[in-house]
């Protein structure tokens, strides 16, 4: 036992009492879906210029909690460390964002002496901060998301595009699909679907998508849709889009709270696509509406 | 027959562009990944994609020179008709990813953009802002999500690759996958397999590399009996900022828009970097390298760094090495419109503005030359044979190896921006082979016998359950990690000594034996990270030991292998004939160390999982190997003598000496 938090602790910075400085943090565990979720707290040697990664990865090195019982190890996702691949979404002290660029230092600066970390509550628990987003992912679907290209092989270079076009879609396309937009947004709301018993596996997949179909979009995709809807091959399926946009769950579900834009970690001008897409949306029912 | 069942590991660049044209030329697509592909390794590249252009073409580049800085910059360690066809593909593949909706920068005109990059004298590197792999990896994301909805791809995130299954034959029929979410086992039987699944920058502990860099799924093919090639070439990037979880990547591209590389004369001078005058900084590879400047090869500036901060003690901080990267002469307009992404990730991650105080960098391991040994069909034209089923295969038929896990085209040091090209090449030039291959009038997956899948996921299981039952164990895995990362970052990056990587072994071989005692801290049966992490890491030694071993044998210096005791210094004569013979002696040495050296190593798990390395003939029929002379001291002088001998109007003077 002793072993492993001595490992852990070879580089922790010595305090005045000479012990490591130790970083406080509490946890929200929930063991699978469907299972309660219950609190644990740990404690992890302080390193400079530590982040929440850094923390986990202690966690899991040491597998004790803070009153020395032997438990799991912790699970969360994560990858790229340097956000911008958009695995490591979740609430660190009630706000939703990114494991890897939350500094330990300013979030004690912040919010004084323990880190609370809680997994999104927008997507169903998986196991502890790990959470499933299929459902971020599906709705890049509904909205065509992609560019109709007729094949990958030579036709030359693309579209010529201005400086100015590009610079406008360049940010939207950096959304890296982390799922804070969704997380903060009141009008995305969990959905969680079971397998039944004696469901097959298509058959619960097909009743899965439905359910997501249902619900809200969400604000990445709608901005995707404004994305792809811009480029000059992309917009030749503007009305794949806008059908997807407008169907139930579409654009017209948002509800103006603009948290999205507040909470994006990559800054992108969601509130912008969204009333680029709102806008576009009432143009496409009146032509509709005369193309009858 | 039935469309061909192509089982793809990774979704990075090389998987999903494999898996996109698969896709299209009527395969049956099985994609598997760690992670959700569009979250895969490939989002962290971020300087751009290289390919002759209209631009460059019109002061003098070509293909030829694209092939040329390639096998030059990698010190002709590639075979060379691979790269020749990747560079002839450069300006199709970048026409391609413009065509997916890449949003490519901009010149005001409204055509794409170019920067200069490393190793070459021209702008050939295309661009989207500092994330250029973020979003090449979107475009054929969505490409592939596309595909997938149209039912000719089916995804399997979260999963992990536990092995390929071979049959009697030693040909690859499939592969035991496992959810990482259930910790189910499942057999995937395939008409082939290709693995797209990355570097192995986690041997090294901290690296620039994503968390599922770990090379495991490489290091399972390579104990099914699959060869790696050239372990021991490993691109350590000059310029990453330190971290404690990770080091991250800043990239070339900084230097690539003005950035200019610095020490104070002064050791550890304390003053604020702005208030150092012109007169009292370092330029130190401005002032050795006034071809290339900051712009020299990876491995060079690396090695300068390094040396500048161990040998010559002018690190910018005392009890930490780094050296100053400096933009903030560049308009603060040009920083945002073409490095924004990368000035970001800096603020965020260190609290300083990089467009207003320099920032401090060090080298840290970045990217694996090295990988799972391919074959190749060679063409008339010097290139590869297009839909020849033997490019990409490995050495065990079926099997196939794409983008960095391969070996194939960086040779002992990769040139920035050439591997985004390579990963999205080798993953749309191998498909046709692939499906050829598959289709070949042999048995289908199918039809093969099941005993063959169940037998091996039953072994797979057991493994699992085995590692489960190991809780009494006395070993931390993680501490074990930390401990094979310091040891490898220690003795096999920047400079090799032969005594060093011989008790590195050693340690390695311990390291693996204390593994084997090594305790599961959850033995559950749900999401357990935890033996996912552990079985990784034991599958991380295999790979360190070839990787030691490689560089122990190989008693040279090429490219990012870099031995002292076997370097080639420049000419030290001043007084000119003396000078000129003793560039004779060195093209000499050159020559005999060619004969000797140029050649691919390669390893074999033996029995006992000891590699057993043998070499390998380089092709290096297209352009023949000649001195990589950067910057070199009496550089030009051998040169002259080089030059000659090729001319063939001198004789070796191999009696000189």
């Amino acid at each position: 036992m002793i072993k492993a938090v001595e490992t852990a602790v070879h580089d922790g910075d010595g305090d005045a009492q000479g012990g490591p400085r130790l970083v406080r943090v509490r946890i929200l565990r929930q063991d699978a879906p469907g299972e309660e979720s219950y609190w644990e707290r740990f404690e992890v040697p302080y390193v400079e210029n530590m982040n929440v990664i850094s923390i986990l990865q202690q966690v899991a090195a040491m597998a004790r909690s803070q009153d020395g019982r032997r438990v799991a190890p912790v699970a969360w996702d994560c990858n790229c460390l340097e956000e911008v691949c958009g695995s490591c979404t979740m609430l660190i002290n009630g706000r939703t964002r990114m494991a890897c660029s939350a500094l330990v230092d300013k979030l004690l600066e912040e919010d004084g002496e323990e880190i609370e970390l809680r997994p999104m509550s927008k997507f169903p628990v998986v196991r502890d901060l790990v959470v499933d987003r299929r459902r971020l992912f599906r709705a890049l679907e509904r909205v065509h998301a992609w560019v109709p290209v007729d094949d990958s092989y030579d036709h030359g270079p693309g579209p010529r595009i201005s400086p100015e076009d590009q610079e406008d879609a360049y940010p939207l396309s950096t959304c890296m699909s982390c799922g804070c937009c969704l997380e903060a947004c009141p009008q995305f709301t969990k959905v969680e679907v079971t397998r039944r018993e004696d469901e097959t596996a298509e058959a619960f997949e097909k009743r899965r998508k439905a359910a997501f179909d249902a619900a809200f979009v969400g604000a990445h995709a709608i901005s995707q849709a404004v994305l792809f809807n811009g480029h000059p091959t992309g917009k030749m399926i503007a009305d794949e889009r806008m059908a997807g946009l407008t169907a139930p769950g579409g654009v017209q579900m948002c509800g103006n709270a603009q948290n999205c834009v507040a909470v994006c970690p990559k800054s992108i001008p969601l509130t912008r696509s969204i009333a680029r897409a709102g806008r576009a949306a009432t143009v496409w029912a009146i032509r509709k509406l005369f193309d009858r | 027959m039935a469309q061909p069942k192509i089982l793809v590991i990774g979704g990075g660049l090389a998987g999903l562009s494999a898996a996109m044209r698969l896709a299209e030329i009527g395969a049956d697509v099985d994609l598997v990944s760690l992670v959700p592909v569009k979250r895969s390794h490939s989002v962290c590249a971020q300087g751009g994609i290289n390919s002759v252009n209209t631009l460059t073409r019109q002061q003098g580049d070509d293909e030829w020179k694209h092939f040329d800085d390639t096998v030059y910059g990698g010190d002709f360690l590639q075979h060379q008709p691979p790269v020749k066809e990747m560079a002839d593909w450069g300006p199709r593949i970048v026409d391609l990813m413009d065509r997916l909706g890449v949003p490519f920068n901009r010149t005001p005109e409204g055509f794409r953009d170019q920067r200069r990059f490393g190793g070459t004298l021209y702008k050939r590197t295309a661009f989207a802002g500092a994330t250029t792999g973020q979003q090449l990896l979107y475009a054929l994301d969505e490409q592939v999500r596309r595909r997938e909805v149209e039912g000719k791809v089916k995804k399997w995130e979260f999963w992990d690759f536990l092995g390929p299954v071979l049959d009697e034959s030693g040909r690859c029929r499939g592969a035991i996958c496992q959810d990482l979410v259930t910790m189910q086992f499942r057999a995937f039987p395939a008409d082939a397999v290709i693995l797209a699944t990355g570097g192995c920058g986690l041997i090294y502990g901290r690296s620039t590399m994503s968390m599922v860099c770990n090379g495991s799924a490489v290091s399972r093919a390579y104990r099914a009996g699959a060869w790696y090639g050239n372990g021991e070439f490993i691109q350590v990037h000059p310029t990453a900022i330190p971290g404690a979880d990770k080091l991250r990547l800043m990239s070339e591209s900084a230097r690539g828009e003005g950035g200019r590389v610095w020490v104070p004369r002064q050791p550890h001078d304390p003053r604020d970097p702005r208030d150092i005058p012109e007169a009292e900084r370092l330029y130190f590879l401005e002032e050795r390298y006034p071809k290339y400047g900051n712009l020299v090869p990876r491995d060079i500036a690396t090695r300068e760094i390094f040396d500048i901060c161990t040998n010559e003690g002018l690190s910018v901080e005392k009890d930490r090495l780094c050296v100053y990267l400096d933009l903030t002469h560049v308009p603060r307009e040009t920083l945002d419109r073409k490095l924004g992404g990368i000035l970001e990730i800096y603020e965020k991650f260190q609290g300083v503005d990089p467009r207003v105080v320099p920032m401090k960098i060090f080298p840290a391991v970045h990217y694996s030359m090295g990988g799972l040994w391919v074959d190749y069909e060679k063409s008339g034209s010097g290139g590869m044979v297009e839909g020849s089923p033997r490019n990409h295969q490995t050495n065990i038929p079926g099997l196939y190896a794409i983008g960095e896990c391969d070996y194939q085209y960086h040779g002992a040091n990769r040139l920035g921006a050439n591997s985004l090209l390579s990963c999205i090449f080798s993953g749309l030039f191998c498909a046709g082979g692939v499906v050829a291959g598959a289709s070949a009038g042999r048995r289908t997956a199918a039809e093969e016998s099941s005993r063959l899948f169940e037998g091996a996921l039953r072994r797979e299981e057991e493994r699992h359950r085995k590692l489960l039952a190991r809780t009494a164990g006395d070993e931390n895995p993680y501490d074990l990690h930390l401990q094979l990362g310091n040891l490898m970052t220690r003795v096999a990056t920047v400079v090799r000594r032969n005594e060093q990587l011989a008790a590195a072994y050693a340690e390695v071989c311990s390291l693996a034996e204390r593994w084997e005692r090594c305790a599961v801290s959850d033995t559950g049966n749900w999401t357990n990270q935890n033996v996912v992490f552990t079985k990784s890491l034991g599958d991380m030694f295999p790979l360190a030991k070839l990787i030691l071993k490689g560089a122990m044998l190989r008693d040279e210096c090429r490219g990012a292998h870099f031995k002292p005791d076997f370097a080639m210094p420049g000419l030290a004569a001043t007084d000119p004939a003396e000078k000129r013979l003793e560039a004779e002696r060195w093209c000499d040495r050159f020559e005999a160390n060619t004969r000797r050296w140029l050649k691919t190593t390669v390893a074999r798990h033996g029995d006992g999982g000891e590699p057993e390395i043998s070499y390998e003939d380089v092709d290096t029929s297209l352009i023949p190997p000649r001195p990589r002379l950067y910057g070199l001291v009496g550089g030009e002088m051998i040169e002259e003598v080089w030059k000659e001998r090729q001319a063939g109007t001198r004789q070796p003077a191999e009696t000189s000496a």
